[in-house]
C-alpha cells in the first residue's frame, strides 16, 4: 500500500490561486436563504493572521452548476475573512442520527504545516443539541467556540483561534 | 437506506509533520495546544468540491507568456495522483504556484530583492487524466531566504495545491528537487518525522519524463489517502 503524500505549508504566497470571487458562493446566481459568514482568525497572541486562507464547504444544499458549495477567502489587513452563501440544512449523520445545519471550515496559512479544520453551527437551531458531531465535544465552553453568532440580519459571526483562551475546537478527519 | 461510502484511512504514523513544529517558528503561535478531535466521516467530509476545466481552462505551459519565454531552466514535472490502493485519481485539478528562476514571487508581500520576470506568473492549473497523469512545463524555481533562523534559505519548490474526492482528502504540499543542500536544513521539510514520506516529496530526475534539447524532467507522484476496506456501518 502506498502512503499519502505528506502535506507542507501554503505559505504567505498563497494568494497567487486566489480568485476573490470565490467568496461569493451565489456568484453563479444560486438562490435561498442568503448569508454572510464572516470573522477574523487570531493566533496565540490574539494578534490578526493576515495571511490566512479560509475555505468552506457546507453538503447542504446540495453543489450544482449554480451553488459550488465551496469557497475561499483571504484573510485582509485586519485578519478578516467574510463569504456569501446559503443557509445550509440539516443533513443525515452517523447511524440514524441527524446533523445540524453546518458548514465545514478549513485554515490554511503559513506557520500551519497541516491545515485544520473545524465546524460551524448557527446559534439558535434546534437540532444542534442532538448533533452528532457536536457532541464529541464534551466541554460546552469548547463546543462554543463552534456556534456562529447572528449579528444582523443574515450575518453570522464566527471567529477561528488557531491557540490560547479562545481556541477554537478543531477536529482531526 | 443508501451504501453510504467508506471513510477515508488514518494517515500512516510519522508520514504527516506536526503543526507543533517548533524549528519552524511560525508555527509557535499557530498551532493548536488542544487535542484535535475526531469525528467520523459523514456526508461532509466524504463529499468534496468539483472542478471542471470548462469552468477553470488549464495552463499546463507556463514557461510561456504570450509567446514570450520566460527567463530561467525550462524544466517539465509530471507525474500521476493515486490513492492509497493505486488508483489513478482522474480528473482532478492540480495547481501549482511558484517563485521566479531568480527566487522571487510574483507577490505585493514578497520584497526579496531579486528580479520579478514579466514573463513569469508561476501559476499553473491541470486536470488529471484516465489514468491520474497530470504534466506541467515551467521554469525551475530559484532558492529565496526567509526569516527563520541565521541566513535561512528555502530548497528550491513547487507548491501543489489539489483536493481530490473528499473533503478529507484536501492536499496542500511542496515538491522539492533532488540534490538540493538546503533540504538538510529546512524547518519545514524536515518537519516531516518518516525520512521516506520526506523522500517522496522530493522529484526524481527523470530523463524521459524530459524533452531532448528543450527541457529535463521530474517525476512528482502524489498519494491521495485511500479509503478503509470497510464501509463503516450507516
Amino acid at each position: 500500500m502506498a502512503i499519502a503524500t505528506a502535506s507542507q505549508t501554503i505559505g504567505p504566497y498563497w494568494h497567487l490561486l486566489e480568485d476573490a470571487s470565490w467568496a461569493d458562493l451565489t456568484r453563479f446566481g444560486a438562490t435561498g436563504e442568503v448569508i454572510t459568514v464572516e470573522g477574523h482568525v487570531r493566533d496565540g497572541e490574539g494578534a490578526a493572521m493576515t495571511d490566512a486562507c479560509v475555505e468552506i464547504w457546507q453538503s447542504s444544499p446540495a453543489a450544482s452548476d449554480i451553488f459550488p458549495a465551496f469557497g475561499r477567502a483571504a484573510t485582509d489587513g485586519d485578519g478578516k475573512f467574510r463569504f456569501r452563501t446559503l443557509m445550509p440544512e440539516a443533513v443525515p449523520g452517523p447511524g440514524n442520527s441527524l446533523q445540524a445545519p453546518h458548514i465545514a471550515v478549513t485554515v490554511l496559512a503559513r506557520g500551519l504545516l497541516y491545515h485544520l479544520t473545524t465546524r460551524l453551527y448557527f446559534e439558535g437551531v434546534a437540532e444542534n443539541e442532538n448533533d452528532p458531531i457536536l457532541a464529541l465535544v464534551e466541554d460546552p465552553a469548547r463546543r462554543d467556540t463552534l456556534i456562529a453568532r447572528q449579528v444582523s440580519p443574515g450575518v453570522w459571526h464566527f471567529d477561528l483561534h488557531l491557540q490560547g483562551p479562545h481556541e477554537t475546537v478543531f477536529f482531526d478527519i | 437506506m443508501s451504501m453510504i461510502e467508506a471513510p477515508f484511512r488514518n494517515f500512516a504514523p510519522g508520514s504527516q509533520p506536526p503543526n507543533d513544529s517548533p524549528d519552524y517558528r511560525s508555527t509557535i503561535l499557530r498551532h493548536p495546544t488542544k487535542k484535535l478531535i475526531k469525528i467520523p466521516h459523514t456526508v461532509t467530509e466524504l463529499n468534496g468540491p468539483r472542478f471542471s476545466p470548462e469552468q477553470f481552462p488549464p495552463t499546463d505551459n507556463i514557461a510561456v507568456n504570450n509567446g514570450k519565454e520566460a527567463l530561467g531552466e525550462r524544466i517539465i514535472v509530471a507525474g500521476h495522483v493515486r490513492d492509497e490502493d493505486g488508483r489513478p485519481v482522474a480528473n482532478t485539478m492540480v495547481e501549482i504556484w511558484q517563485a521566479n528562476a531568480a527566487g522571487r514571487y510574483n507577490h505585493d508581500r514578497d520584497q526579496h530583492d531579486a528580479p520579478l520576470d514579466p514573463d513569469f506568473a508561476g501559476i499553473g492549473r491541470v486536470f488529471t487524466d484516465e489514468t491520474g497523469a497530470y504534466r506541467f512545463i515551467t521554469i525551475k524555481p530559484g532558492s529565496y531566504p526567509w526569516g527563520n533562523h541565521y541566513n535561512a534559505w528555502r530548497p528550491n519548490h513547487i507548491h501543489f495545491s489539489l483536493f481530490g474526492p473528499g473533503y478529507a482528502t484536501r492536499l496542500i504540499t511542496q515538491m522539492y528537487f533532488p540534490g538540493d543542500p538546503l533540504l538538510a536544513l529546512d524547518p519545514i521539510f524536515l518537519a516531516t518525522p518518516d525520512a521516506a514520506a520526506r523522500d517522496r516529496l522530493i522529484g526524481k530526475f527523470d530523463l524521459d519524463t524530459g524533452k531532448p534539447f528543450w527541457a529535463l524532467g521530474y517525476r512528482f507522484d502524489i498519494v491521495l489517502r485511500g479509503r478503509d476496506a470497510t464501509p463503516m456501518e450507516p
